[in-house]
């Protein structure tokens, strides 16, 4: 088999990233908590910076020339955005805060309006909290019922319990696309089928999928498509909700007040059109435009070259991990069918201790419940510790990680 | 081999813990967890003459809070329930002898917290703003 090499630069992409430069404990930095938040290239912060500097204005409403600089650069962002997705049409973008207040958005507008007694939420196991909670919620204000798809052994959704629990009462069914925990990429498409067979709206969690490979939400055929702004590169506190324009025109408002609305009288309101009726209150601007920067960065690297050298590099840690009989990976495998998250444990040694340890070397990676409290329990692992990569890291990185769990597999040994 | 955190101290009370278990008849009983790493100590008390007479712990998590558990129960023991009020943060930094840091700072107090709710508990008094903010 012939090795397919990386076709991105990696040494010109990490000059792109300014924090790579700086020093952890005496120890150049290894950044391994990409599904956490990402780093942000140049390009990005630059484009905020440039905001604040020459166009500083509040959007939308303003006459004067800096408005509709910022306005402007606002709406690019949208549509940018929009494009990167594959979304039929702009005004689907609603911009959030993150995928949490993104799903929020729809547990609280389109779900009050139409889950009821007796109706099924169908979740599944690998869901992060912000893909739990909120249906948590509104099924006991509803009397509402909430199930979940379990994972065989290899963390795959099991198809038998897809089609079993996904049936006529079912009103909603909301999967993410990648864990953030065992990486595996899950079939949306199809599973969006077998929703739509039985008229169930079909939610997809995209905080983990959107940064790191090719989306397109017209082929998934989801009615909602949430994702965070931070994790692809962009700033934090920006986040989208892609929804079907038939659902977003129809559904209430999420929150109100400014902006969101055509008219005001001391009798009632009417709402703007979409998408601004889902955005009350200045809006995170600079957020926005930052965004769309990430994707400017992102689509020129080219996502199935970002998805390759994540492979590449996942590949190349699993069989490096592999070699140490003390290291249990979650997840599968087989790196088709996965993202780079790479999820583990080093024997006994507790999952914040190994977190510390690594730190010490200048290396971030992220440890605990990972906001999957019910996939911890269904696995029965109290803890797991996660090196998730992106397109800066490279096998150099993971040679000077693995040497840090053989140290603290040798300091725990003893 | 040394890892700066991870001083002999530390793992010695992480691998060989003391004072682990159960007490057969302990007049009181007192558990907490740490949410954000799910690290759970549970310690028992047996009061005499108003002081500590015996004390084990229990739990599950990380090093630093597993060590520092176990050695809190062997200052515990003999000291009055006065005096085990009294200890506080610079007490279990002192015996854990480093500065675990910001991040991992609520490990090691988890076990000084559970040794004070079982004092107050058995003295029947409200617990402190003081005990509730340790973790």
């Amino acid at each position: 088999m012939v090795t397919k090499t990386t076709t991105i630069n990696v040494p010109k992409v990490r000059e792109d990233f300014p924090i790579l430069n700086r020093q952890v404990n005496g120890k150049p930095l290894i950044y391994f908590d990409n599904a956490a938040t990402s780093q942000k290239p140049k390009s990005v912060i630059e484009s905020t910076d440039r905001y604040y500097r020459e166009y500083n204005a509040n959007i939308h409403r303003g006459i004067h020339k800096l408005a509709e600089e910022a306005t402007l650069a606002h709406e690019e962002a949208r549509e940018k955005i929009g494009k990167f997705i594959n979304a039929r049409h702009t005004e689907e973008i609603i911009f959030t805060r993150n995928a949490t207040e993104a799903m929020n958005l729809v547990a609280y507008t389109w779900g009050k309006a139409n889950v009821g007694k007796g109706d099924k939420i169908v979740l599944t196991i690998m869901e992060h909290h912000s893909n739990i909670v909120p249906w948590q919620l509104l099924a006991q204000e509803k009397g509402a019922r909430v199930e979940y798809v379990k994972i065989d052994d290899e963390g795959l959704l099991r198809q038998d319990e897809i089609h079993e629990l996904i049936d006529e009462t079912t009103k909603l069914v909301c999967v993410t696309q990648a864990s953030n925990v065992l990486g595996t990429i899950n079939p949306v498409k199809e599973i969006g089928k077998v929703a739509h067979r039985y008229g169930a709206m079909f939610l997809v969690d995209a905080a983990q999928s959107v940064p790191h490979m090719g989306v397109d939400v017209r082929d998934i055929d989801c009615d909602f498509f949430a994702f965070s702004g931070h994790k692809m590169l962009g700033p934090t506190g920006i986040g989208v909700l892609h929804g079907k324009r038939e659902h977003l025109q129809t559904m209430p408002p999420f929150l109100s007040g400014g902006e969101m609305i055509r008219e005001v009288h001391t009798t009632g309101a009417s709402w703007k059109d979409i998408p601004y009726k889902y955005e009350a209150g200045t809006p995170n601007i600079v957020g926005a435009i930052g965004l769309g920067a990430a994707v400017d960065y992102l689509s020129k690297i080219g996502m199935e070259n970002v998805h390759e050298h994540e492979r590449e590099i996942t590949s190349y840690a699993i069989r490096r991990m592999a070699e140490v009989k003390e290291i249990t990976i979650y997840g599968p495998k087989d790196v088709a069918k996965r993202v780079g998250v790479l999820s583990f444990n080093l024997g006994d040694v507790h999952a914040h201790d190994l977190a510390s340890i690594l730190d010490e070397e200048g290396i971030a990676i992220r440890s605990g419940h990972h906001c999957a409290q019910p996939l911890m329990e269904f696995l029965n692992v109290p803890a797991m510790s996660r090196a998730s990569f992106y397109i800066y890291n490279t096998k150099e990185e993971v040679d000077v990680f693995m040497n840090a769990l053989e140290k603290a597999r040798k300091l725990f040994a003893r | 081999m040394s890892s700066d955190i991870y001083k002999d101290i530390i793992l010695d009370y992480y691998r060989n813990p003391r004072n682990f278990g159960d007490l057969p008849e302990p007049d009181v009983r007192a558990k907490d967890s740490n949410p954000l790493c799910g690290d759970i100590i549970e310690m028992q008390l047996k009061i005499k003459d108003g002081k500590v007479d015996d004390v084990r712990f229990k739990g599950k998590g990380c090093a630093i809070s597993q060590a520092s558990a176990s050695m809190l129960t062997e200052v515990a023991k003999g000291k009055t329930l006065d005096e085990i009020k009294a200890l506080g943060k610079p007490d279990v930094l002192n015996l854990l002898g480093i500065d675990p840091g910001p991040t991992r700072i609520k490990c090691a107090l988890l076990g000084l917290k559970v040794l004070k709710l079982g004092v107050y508990g058995y003295l029947g008094q409200a617990i402190t703003e003081e005990v509730k903010q340790l973790v």
